[in-house]
C-alpha cells in the first residue's frame, strides 16, 4: 500500500526529465598540449539541451582540464551558465529542461541511473554571480555542507571553518563574530564566504558563474587571486564575461558563441593565435 | 474668445473634482476612528457601572441579574481558534510546501481555482454543512470515544468548521510568500547537495519564518471575527468549555444572537457593544502587527 | 551514506503527509458542495424561486423564496452602487493625483487595508448603533448602508491594486497632450474596466452572502420590501432563520437557499476569475 503511494507520487511531482544517452563518441576536440601535464576531469560529449522548446546547447564537446583554471568566454546569452548549471545537475530543476548527451566526471556519466544527484552535487562546488549567503550565521553557512553530509560533531565542525574561512583570507575579518547573521557581511566577504562554504564540501571542481562581476574591483582581484591559488588542488571552471579576466588568470580558455563551441585550448594559443574567424573577432572587440 | 471660457471651465473642473475627492478621501479615513468611538460610546454605561477587570473575568452572565461577566465568551473564542488553528496551520503548511515545491504545474492549475472557490463560499453555508455532517459525525462517531455524551454542537465542531474556513487564507498567504523567496538561495543550497527536502527544512521554512507567522497572525483575527458558521455549531452556551466536546459560546455569536433582546434590558446594549469594541480592537491590533510584518519583509525582497 | 537514507525516507514520509494535506482540502470543498447539493436540489422547484413563503416564514409551509432573492437583490444593487460612487473617486484620486511616494496615499492604503480586515458583525453592530442613534427601524435603507460600509474596502482595495498597475506612460502621454488630470480619467477608467468588473463581482459574492452585517439592519419579512423603510429578507438569513424551524417544508427552503446561494457565488468566483486572468501576476 506505502509502496503504491510512493509511486503515486511519482506522477504528481514536477517531471525530471529523462536523459537520452548517445552511444557513439565522435570527438571534435583536439588533444591539447594541455592535456599531456593535465588529465580531463570533465568530458562533454554531443551535448544538447534544450530549454522551453528552444536549442540552448547546441552539439557541445569539450573536455575541461584537471587542475587547472579554465574560462569560458562569450557574449552574453550564448548559454555559458546554462552550461555550468549542466555540469552539476542543477539544471534539471527548472521546468521543460531536455538533456541529451553525456557528461562524464572521471570517466563516470553523471546522468547515469545510478547516480545519486547529491554525490555529484558535492564534487562541485558553484559560486554564482551574487553571492547567495544561507540564512543563517557565519558559522552555520560554511558549516551547513558539512552538516547535511552527514559530520555533526561540534568539534570537527569547528575545525573545518576555522580551515576553509583562513583559506579565503576570512578569517582574521570575522573570526569574532561567527555567530552573526551571514547578511551583515559586505558583498565581497559574502562571496568569499559562499566560496569557503564551497570549499567545506571537499569538492574537486569549483564551478563559478560570472563570480566577480557584483564586486567593487578589490574584491574582485581578491576572489581572483584565491582562484589562482585554488587551482593547484581543484579545477577550476569560471564563466566569465569580461576577456580582461580571463587573460589574466586562465590556463585554458573556451570560446562559445549562440551555444556552441567555437573554439577551446589553452589560452597562450588562443589569445595569441586564435584558429578561428569569429573567435578573432570577439577578441578584438568587435561585438561584445 | 469661446477657447479662454472653455478653458476656464476645464480648470474649475478639474478644481471641483480634485478637492471634491480629497474630501471624500479624508472623510473615510476617519472610518475607523468613527467606529471604534461610537462603539465605545455606546459601551461607556457598562464601563461606568463595572471595572474592566471585573468584566473580563467575571464567569456568570446573567444580565437580568446585572451580572456581565464576559470570561466564558472570551474563552469560547479562544478555544475555537485554538482548535481552528491546530486543524488548519499543519494542513496549510504541509499543502503549501508541496504546491509551490513540488506539485507539478497541471496539479497547481486544478488546486488554485478550487482554493479560491473554498475562499467565496458563504459563511453560512459552511454553518449548514457543520450543521447537517459535523455535527452528528461528533456526536455519533467521535465522542463516544472520549466522553459520555455530546450533543455534538461544541468547540470542536466550531473548530473544524472555522478551521476550513480560514485555510484559503493562510494557503495563499503561505504559497505567496515560499514563491517570493529568491531562487538564488534554493540553488545555493542544492548546490551544496542538500536534497529537496534539506533545503526546504533548513533554507526555505527558516528565510520565510516571519512571513508564516505574519500569516498565521491574520487568519486568527480573520478566525476571531467569524460569526455565523461559529455560531450554528458551538451550542452557544454560556459557560466555559471543559473540554472540546462541550458547547462554548464564541464573542460574535453573543453579539449575534441577543441583539433582540438588547434594547429591552438595562446595560445589556452597553454590554453587547462593548464586546463589539472589544472585538474590532483586537482584531485591530492582530491585523496591524501582520500586516507591518509583512510591509517589512517586502521591504527585504525588494534588494 | 547511511544518513543519506535516512534522509530520503524522511523526504518520503513528509511528502506523502503533503500530498495527504493537499487531497484533504480538496476533499473538503467537495464535501461542502456535495452536502448543499445533495439537500438543496429535491427542494428547488420553480415555486421555490418565483413565490414568496406564506404562512409566516418560520412555520408557513407554502411557497418559496422570492422575498430573500429579491431582497438581496436589492440590498447587492443598493450596495453596489453607493459603494462604487464612494470608491472610484478616493481609488482615483490616490493614483492620480498625488504623489508616487505621498504620505497621504501611504496612509489612506493603510487605513482601508486595516478596515478591510475588519469582520463583518462589527460593521452591523455599528451600522445598529447609528440606526438607533437615527431612530430608523431595520429597513433596507439600514442594510444597505451597512453592506456598502462593508464592501467598500474591499473595492477599495481590489480596484486600487489594478490601477497601480497602469503604466506611468499612460498617465505621462495624456498630461503631456495639455489634458487635465481630471479628464484622462476617461482614459484610465477604459483601462482598468475589467480590473472594476472583477472587483464588483468579488464584493458582490462577499456581501450577498453575509449575514452579519444585514441581521440587525435589514430585519427579515415575508414579503417584498416596497420602500426603502421596510425590513427586507435576505438569502443568508433565510437560511439561518428557516434552517432550525421544526417543519420540514420549512428547511427546505432553507436547503434551497443554500444551494441558490452558493450557486451564484460559485458563478460570481469563476467568471471573477475568469476576468482577473488577463490581469493576475501569477501565471497559474
Amino acid at each position: 500500500m506505502i509502496q503504491a503511494l510512493f509511486r503515486v507520487e511519482k506522477y504528481f511531482d514536477a517531471p525530471i526529465k529523462k536523459v537520452e544517452v548517445i552511444k557513439e563518441y565522435r570527438s571534435q576536440v583536439e588533444v591539447d598540449q594541455i592535456f599531456k601535464t593535465h588529465k580531463p576531469h570533465i568530458s562533454v560529449r554531443n551535448l544538447n539541451v534544450y530549454l522551453s522548446k528552444n536549442h540552448i546547447l547546441k552539439n557541445v564537446n569539450l573536455d575541461i582540464p584537471d587542475k587547472a583554471l579554465t574560462c569560458i568566454i562569450g557574449p552574453s546569452g550564448c548559454g555559458k551558465t546554462t552550461l555550468l548549471k549542466t555540469f552539476n545537475r542543477l539544471l534539471q530543476n527548472s521546468v521543460d529542461v531536455r538533456i541529451e548527451g553525456d557528461v562524464l566526471v572521471d570517466g563516470e556519466n553523471i546522468h547515469g541511473k545510478d547516480v545519486e544527484v547529491e554525490s555529484i552535487r558535492k564534487k562541485m562546488g558553484l559560486l554564482s554571480q551574487r553571492p547567495c549567503p544561507l540564512p543563517m550565521s557565519i558559522f552555520d553557512n560554511i558549516a551547513y555542507g558539512p552538516r547535511i553530509h552527514g559530520i555533526r560533531r561540534m568539534k570537527t565542525l569547528k575545525i573545518m571553518v576555522e580551515k576553509y574561512l583562513m583559506e579565503v583570507g576570512l578569517w582574521e575579518e570575522v573570526k569574532d563574530r561567527l555567530k552573526t547573521p551571514a547578511t551583515s557581511l559586505s558583498i565581497g566577504q559574502q562571496q568569499r564566504l559562499c566560496l569557503a562554504r564551497g570549499l567545506a564540501i571537499k569538492p574537486e571542481i569549483i564551478l563559478g558563474d560570472e563570480a566577480t562581476s557584483a564586486l567593487d574591483p578589490i574584491s574582485s582581484k581578491k576572489i581572483e587571486e584565491l582562484f589562482v591559488k585554488l587551482k593547484e588542488q581543484y579545477s577550476i571552471v569560471l564563466v566569465t564575461h569580461t576577456l580582461r579576466q580571463a587573460k589574466r588568470i586562465a590556463d585554458y580558455v573556451v570560446f562559445m558563441y549562440l551555444g556552441e563551441i567555437i573554439e577551446a585550448g589553452p589560452a597562450s594559443e588562443i589569445f595569441s593565435n586564435p584558429k578561428k574567424k569569429l573567435t578573432r573577432e570577439y577578441l578584438e572587440g568587435f561585438f561584445s | 474668445m469661446d477657447k479662454i471660457r472653455y478653458n476656464k471651465y476645464r480648470q474649475m473642473r478639474e478644481f471641483a473634482l480634485r478637492n471634491s475627492m480629497l474630501f471624500l478621501t479624508l472623510i473615510s479615513l476617519s472610518f475607523a476612528v468613527i467606529i471604534g468611538i461610537s462603539l465605545y460610546y455606546k459601551s461607556v454605561p457598562i464601563l461606568d457601572q463595572h471595572s474592566m477587570w471585573n468584566l473580563l473575568t467575571g464567569e456568570s452572565w446573567k444580565p437580568l441579574k446585572g451580572q456581565f461577566g464576559f470570561f466564558p465568551f472570551i474563552m469560547g473564542t479562544l478555544w475555537v481558534t485554538g482548535i481552528a488553528i491546530i486543524i488548519s496551520l499543519p494542513l496549510c503548511l504541509l499543502s503549501a510546501i508541496y504546491l509551490s515545491e513540488y506539485a507539478h504545474p497541471y496539479i497547481k492549475r486544478i488546486v488554485y481555482p478550487m482554493i479560491d472557490v473554498l475562499a467565496g463560499i458563504p459563511p453560512v453555508v459552511y454553518g449548514v454543512w457543520g450543521i447537517l455532517v459535523v455535527v452528528p459525525f461528533i456526536s455519533a462517531t467521535l465522542a463516544p470515544h472520549f466522553v459520555e455524551f455530546s450533543t455534538g454542537y461544541s468547540v470542536l465542531a466550531g473548530g473544524i468548521v472555522l478551521g476550513i474556513m480560514i485555510i484559503p487564507l493562510m494557503i495563499s498567504i503561505f504559497i505567496e510568500i515560499f514563491d517570493a523567496l529568491p531562487g538564488g538561495l534554493r540553488e545555493a543550497s542544492l548546490s551544496l547537495g542538500a536534497t529537496n527536502w534539506q533545503t526546504i527544512k533548513k533554507v526555505v521554512l527558516r528565510k520565510s519564518f516571519p512571513g508564516l507567522a505574519a500569516g498565521v497572525v491574520l487568519a486568527i483575527s480573520r478566525a476571531f471575527g467569524e460569526t455565523i458558521a461559529v455560531l450554528m455549531v458551538c451550542g452557544n452556551v454560556s459557560e466555559v468549555p471543559k473540554s472540546v466536546f462541550d458547547p462554548a459560546y464564541p464573542l460574535p455569536a453573543l453579539i449575534a444572537n441577543n441583539y433582540g433582546e438588547m434594547m429591552s434590558i438595562p446595560l445589556y446594549d452597553a454590554a453587547l457593544m462593548l464586546s463589539a469594541l472589544l472585538l474590532f480592537v483586537i482584531i485591530l491590533a492582530f491585523n496591524a502587527i501582520s500586516r507591518v510584518v509583512l510591509i517589512r519583509i517586502e521591504k527585504n525582497f525588494a534588494l | 551514506m547511511r544518513h543519506i537514507r535516512i534522509k530520503r525516507i524522511e523526504e518520503k514520509i513528509f511528502k506523502t503527509l503533503m500530498m495527504a494535506a493537499t487531497l484533504v482540502i480538496v476533499v473538503s470543498l467537495f464535501m461542502i458542495i456535495v452536502t448543499v447539493v445533495k439537500r438543496g436540489l429535491p427542494a428547488m422547484s420553480w415555486d421555490m424561486v418565483s413565490k414568496i413563503p406564506g404562512g409566516g416564514f418560520y412555520i408557513g409551509k407554502e411557497g418559496g423564496l422570492l422575498n430573500a432573492i429579491v431582497g438581496s437583490l436589492y440590498i447587492v444593487i443598493g450596495s453596489i452602487t453607493l459603494g462604487l460612487s464612494f470608491s472610484l473617486p478616493i481609488v482615483l484620486y490616490i493614483n492620480l493625483y498625488l504623489p508616487e511616494k505621498s504620505k497621504l496615499a501611504q496612509f489612506t492604503r493603510l487605513s482601508f487595508d486595516v478596515l478591510f480586515g475588519i469582520p463583518s458583525i462589527v460593521y452591523g453592530a455599528f451600522g445598529f448603533t447609528i440606526m438607533v442613534y437615527l431612530g430608523l427601524r431595520s429597513s433596507l435603507l439600514a442594510g444597505i448602508l451597512t453592506v456598502t460600509m462593508l464592501i467598500i474596502p474591499i473595492l477599495i482595495r481590489s480596484i486600487d491594486e489594478v490601477m497601480r498597475r497602469v503604466p506611468k506612460e499612460l498617465k505621462d502621454a495624456a498630461l503631456s497632450l495639455g489634458a487635465t488630470r481630471s479628464e484622462i480619467i476617461k482614459v484610465i477608467l477604459r483601462q482598468v474596466a475589467p480590473g472594476i468588473i472583477t472587483a464588483v463581482l468579488l464584493s458582490v459574492g462577499r456581501g450577498i452572502g453575509d449575514a452579519a452585517s444585514v441581521l440587525f439592519t435589514a430585519g427579515y419579512t415575508d414579503s417584498i420590501p416596497t420602500s426603502l423603510s421596510q425590513p427586507v429578507a435576505t438569502l443568508p438569513l433565510a437560511i439561518f432563520f428557516q434552517l432550525s424551524s421544526p417543519i420540514a417544508e420549512v428547511q427546505d427552503r432553507a436547503y434551497a437557499a443554500a444551494l441558490i446561494l452558493t450557486g451564484i457565488v460559485l458563478i460570481l468566483s469563476i467568471t471573477a476569475r475568469f476576468y482577473s486572468r488577463k490581469f493576475s501576476k501569477n501565471k497559474i
